[in-house]
């Protein structure tokens, strides 16, 4: 084990920790902005580091296609390649299984992929994706999980599930680093409580550095999705990290933490602002909008970061979709929005007014009291009183939370 | 704005010069580069990354106005404050000259007695001096040029003379319409043609400007046509005043420009070195080791790499070894051509940082050699250097 998990503070479920790892001391909960192909979109790694941003993700099927991870390898590993002076998480390679599906072919062995770039075979299995983890030389690497849509039905969930502990033994075989690399197992099993259930209890019977929960954040009703990380993180041990991967929408990110989780990840901040939104706190501003063109105040008044302390909406509006500054602008604000989500999380947990941060948030979010039934009945579970959030009649809006572009677009201002 | 020339090599050639604009933080030197903007801002760098530059040498930028027409009224400009509030760039220098050899072209067919004509990713417009006046009184830059018909190479007499008297009558029209400008910059254009050339330069020299913005270059004159141009124009000019040229954008083309006696430059090299995936490598000392270490490499010279090249994969040395810049005290060769390779954005932010760079300290030499007294020498010694190549091509082949 190469990481050191301390719990500096709770509110019921929710924890804020320090996380040691080799290249850098972490507060959580954290958010973990997306690199895919080592490098943020954009921006720089000191830009990224006056953000605030304490580790960055990178994907070991992009990265072992381009520039491979033999040359990583030769660089002295990912850091050095890329002289980021802080803490790496690298995926599995098994997210493409989903989102690459229509390339991949999944069987015991591995995944074997046809790759995009010169349509050659490219088989993953558990042992080549740990290699080559191993060589990219992450501080946290993710086991090769068998990952399927949560939208799908039938005996393909349960197979996924039992393959996933299968593969976690393989992948602890391959390991070649344990003592500066943290190998994650990743909780598979669809919605199914029982099946969710068996793959927690397998998992921490390895003994593993830390915990991810997959295969959510991929178009199931929200619902399910609260149930099944607040399962998860009641089953999975106190003292060790755990991960919700592909997480996501700042509301998301709020509950998830009252429930007990610590790490999260997500392309959404700085995909959406290269399509012109910006992260605010009373949920999305869309910049490409005509009425922004000549908006003189900041995307946000309460944030301070370079772009809301220098520039205005209408400039921003003049840039966006169509000059790379537009989306570099956005991405740094997005990013600083939810390094600060990240800051306030751990900080009003530490300092004991955790339930006060989560009604401000909701009320600022949702300031006709119209919050998601799916956020109230988490947050029952959480144990934070959220009523003087909610509109009195009636009590909390229904919502059929399966189509979460829906939530957003209700949470837009009215400009 | 405040300009004096500090040293002339002789009457009507290479100058250093002062010039304090704004609220730069310092004096700025001349001969200087502006640098290109797209929408006010570097094409790639962010506004935070700029204090890495040299400073003041990096203070200057050039921005069309023409750019905002794509989404941003004049009004909203207004209302914000101005180019430099609406940028947050308080302590830069900003000179607005509508065309940018990049995106707004000068399209001579179409312009007509009552205004220029540019062809702009909105399309061909019509700019009338009122207009412009408008634009420029509510941008409030440090400096503006007039506006100018400039008109390629080719035209006939008659166009030349025509675009002679319409950008002599717009500058008119500028003066009258806003006369508490910043510094206005007259035009001066006149083609391939020397006596309208003279014509032109005398005329605004008459007039109540600032400076001079000597246009009408880069569309399609021979680089060896130049020299007497620039040379009939400057010697009409009164020393005391900065000159501004356009479309002079390679190195060669600058010393070409600054021999002349012209002050100021914008360029549209560094963009297109950096689309293209270019670096700047040219020494910037008179030492010569670098250039064999680079000769075999493919799709460069000796003054330029390509970071596309395959030869790059492995090489974990920044572009330039004693380059203090961000790009080259932070990142390799290798990491770049992965970015390049996977299209990543942030290869086109290291490389405009690198070259921006490399390119202000071409102009720090520059200044120093003219101080000196070696600006010819310096001159001929890097005009061989950059054809050396060809001549090792030709005794290998």
């Amino acid at each position: 084990m190469a990481l050191h998990f301390e719990i500096l503070g709770r509110f019921n479920r929710a924890r804020a920790a320090q996380l040691t790892l080799p290249h850098f001391v972490c507060q959580t909960p954290l958010f973990m902005p997306v690199g895919t192909q080592g490098t943020i979109k954009g921006l720089t790694n000191n830009e990224l580091e006056r953000i605030g941003c304490q580790i960055i993700l990178g994907n070991t099927y992009h990265l072992a296609l381009r520039p491979t991870s033999e040359l990583l390898e030769e660089a002295g590993g990912l850091h050095n390649f890329m002289n980021w002076p802080r803490a790496m998480l690298t995926d599995s390679g098994g997210f493409q299984m989903v989102s690459l599906l229509h390339l991949a072919d999944i069987t015991e062995e591995g995944v074997t992929f046809q790759s995009p770039v010169d349509g050659k075979p490219m088989l993953l299995t558990p042992e080549e994706s740990i290699q080559i983890q191993n060589r990219i030389g992450a501080d946290i690497i993710m086991a090769l999980d068998d990952v399927v849509r949560t939208t799908i039905t039938g005996p393909r969930i349960e197979e996924a599930m039992y393959r996933t502990l299968r593969w976690i033994d393989r992948c602890i075989a391959a390991h070649k680093r344990p003592h500066d690399q943290n190998l994650f197992g990743i909780v598979q099993g669809g919605l199914d409580p029982e099946l969710r259930d068996i793959c927690v209890k397998g998992l921490v019977e390895r003994n593993l550095p830390g915990y991810a929960i997959g295969g959510l954040a991929g178009g199931e009703d929200k619902d399910s999705f609260w149930r099944v990380v607040a399962q998860c993180t009641a089953a999975l041990p106190e003292d060790k990290p755990r991960y919700v991967m592909g997480v996501g929408y700042p509301l998301d990110i709020v509950v998830c933490s009252a429930l007990g989780a610590d790490m999260y990840d997500c392309v959404y901040p700085t995909r959406t602002a290269r399509f012109g939104t910006a992260l605010v706190p009373e949920g999305v501003l869309k910049l490409k909008h005509r009425a922004m063109a000549d908006d003189t105040r900041p995307i946000d008044p309460t944030c301070p970061c370079m772009v809301c302390k220098n520039y205005t909406r209408a400039y921003i509006h003049c840039l966006v979709t169509k000059d790379a500054m537009g989306s570099q602008l956005l991405s740094y604000h997005n990013l600083y929005y939810m390094m600060r989500l990240s800051r306030n999380l751990h900080s009003s947990i530490v300092e004991g007014r955790f339930p006060e941060f989560v009604r401000d948030f909701l009320r600022t979010m949702f300031p006709k009291g119209d919050v998601p039934e799916w956020v109230c009945n988490a947050m029952e579970v959480a144990g934070i009183d959220i009523s003087s959030c909610c509109a009195p009649f009636p009590p909390c809006q229904e919502n059929d939370s399966s189509n979460e572009l829906e939530q957003l677009n209700k949470v837009k201002i009215e400009i | 704005m405040k300009f004096a020339v500090k040293k002339a090599l002789s009457s009507g050639g290479a100058r250093v010069g002062v010039l304090e604009v704004g609220s730069c933080p310092a004096p700025i030197e001349t001969p200087a580069l502006l640098l290109a903007t797209r929408k006010g801002l570097p094409h790639f760098i962010s506004p935070d990354l700029l204090p890495s530059l040299p400073s003041p040498d990096s203070n200057l930028l050039q921005v069309s106005p023409l750019h905002f027409l794509e989404g941003l009224s004049t009004t909203t400009i207004s209302k914000i404050g101005g180019l430099h509030q609406m940028l947050g760039l308080q302590q830069h220098g900003i000179a607005a000259v509508p065309r940018d050899s990049i995106q707004c072209l000068p399209e001579s067919k179409a312009a007509t007695k009552l205004g220029a004509s540019f062809e702009t990713p909105c399309g061909r417009l019509l700019i009338k001096p009122k207009d412009y006046v408008e634009m420029i009184s509510c941008m409030q830059p440090n400096i503006w040029a007039s506006l100018a018909d400039e008109v390629p190479a080719w035209v006939s007499e008659k166009r030349n003379k025509t675009s002679v008297d319409r950008t002599l009558r717009w500058l008119d029209d500028c003066i009258s319409l806003y006369p508490a400008a910043g510094s206005i910059f007259g035009a001066i254009v006149g083609g391939t043609n020397l006596e309208e050339r003279k014509r032109c330069a005398e005329e605004v020299a008459k007039r109540n400007v600032s400076g001079y913005w000597i246009g009408g270059f880069g569309l399609g004159e021979g680089i060896d046509e130049r020299p007497a141009l620039l040379r009939a124009v400057i010697d009409i000019l009164p020393d005391e005043k900065p000159r501004l040229t356009c479309g002079l954008g390679l190195p060669e083309e600058i010393l070409q420009g600054i021999a002349a006696g012209i002050d100021l430059f914008d360029s549209t090299y560094i963009y297109s070195l950096t689309v293209g995936g270019f670096a700047l490598t040219f020494s910037l000392d008179n030492s010569r080791e670098q250039h064999s270490l680079q000769s075999d490499q493919i799709g460069s010279d000796l003054t330029k790499i390509n970071l596309r090249a395959t030869a790059y994969r492995k090489d974990m040395s920044p572009i330039l070894e004693n380059c203090t810049c961000y790009t080259c005290k932070n990142h390799t060769k290798a990491y770049i051509n992965h970015l390049l390779n996977v299209h990543e954005m942030l290869a086109q932010i290291l490389l405009e940082i690198h070259n921006t760079h490399h390119f202000l300290r071409f102009f720090h030499v520059i200044r120093t050699a003219i101080r000196d007294g070696s600006f010819e020498e310096f001159r001929q010694a890097f005009l061989e250097s950059r054809r050396e190549h060809f001549k090792g091509e030709a005794i290998s082949t």
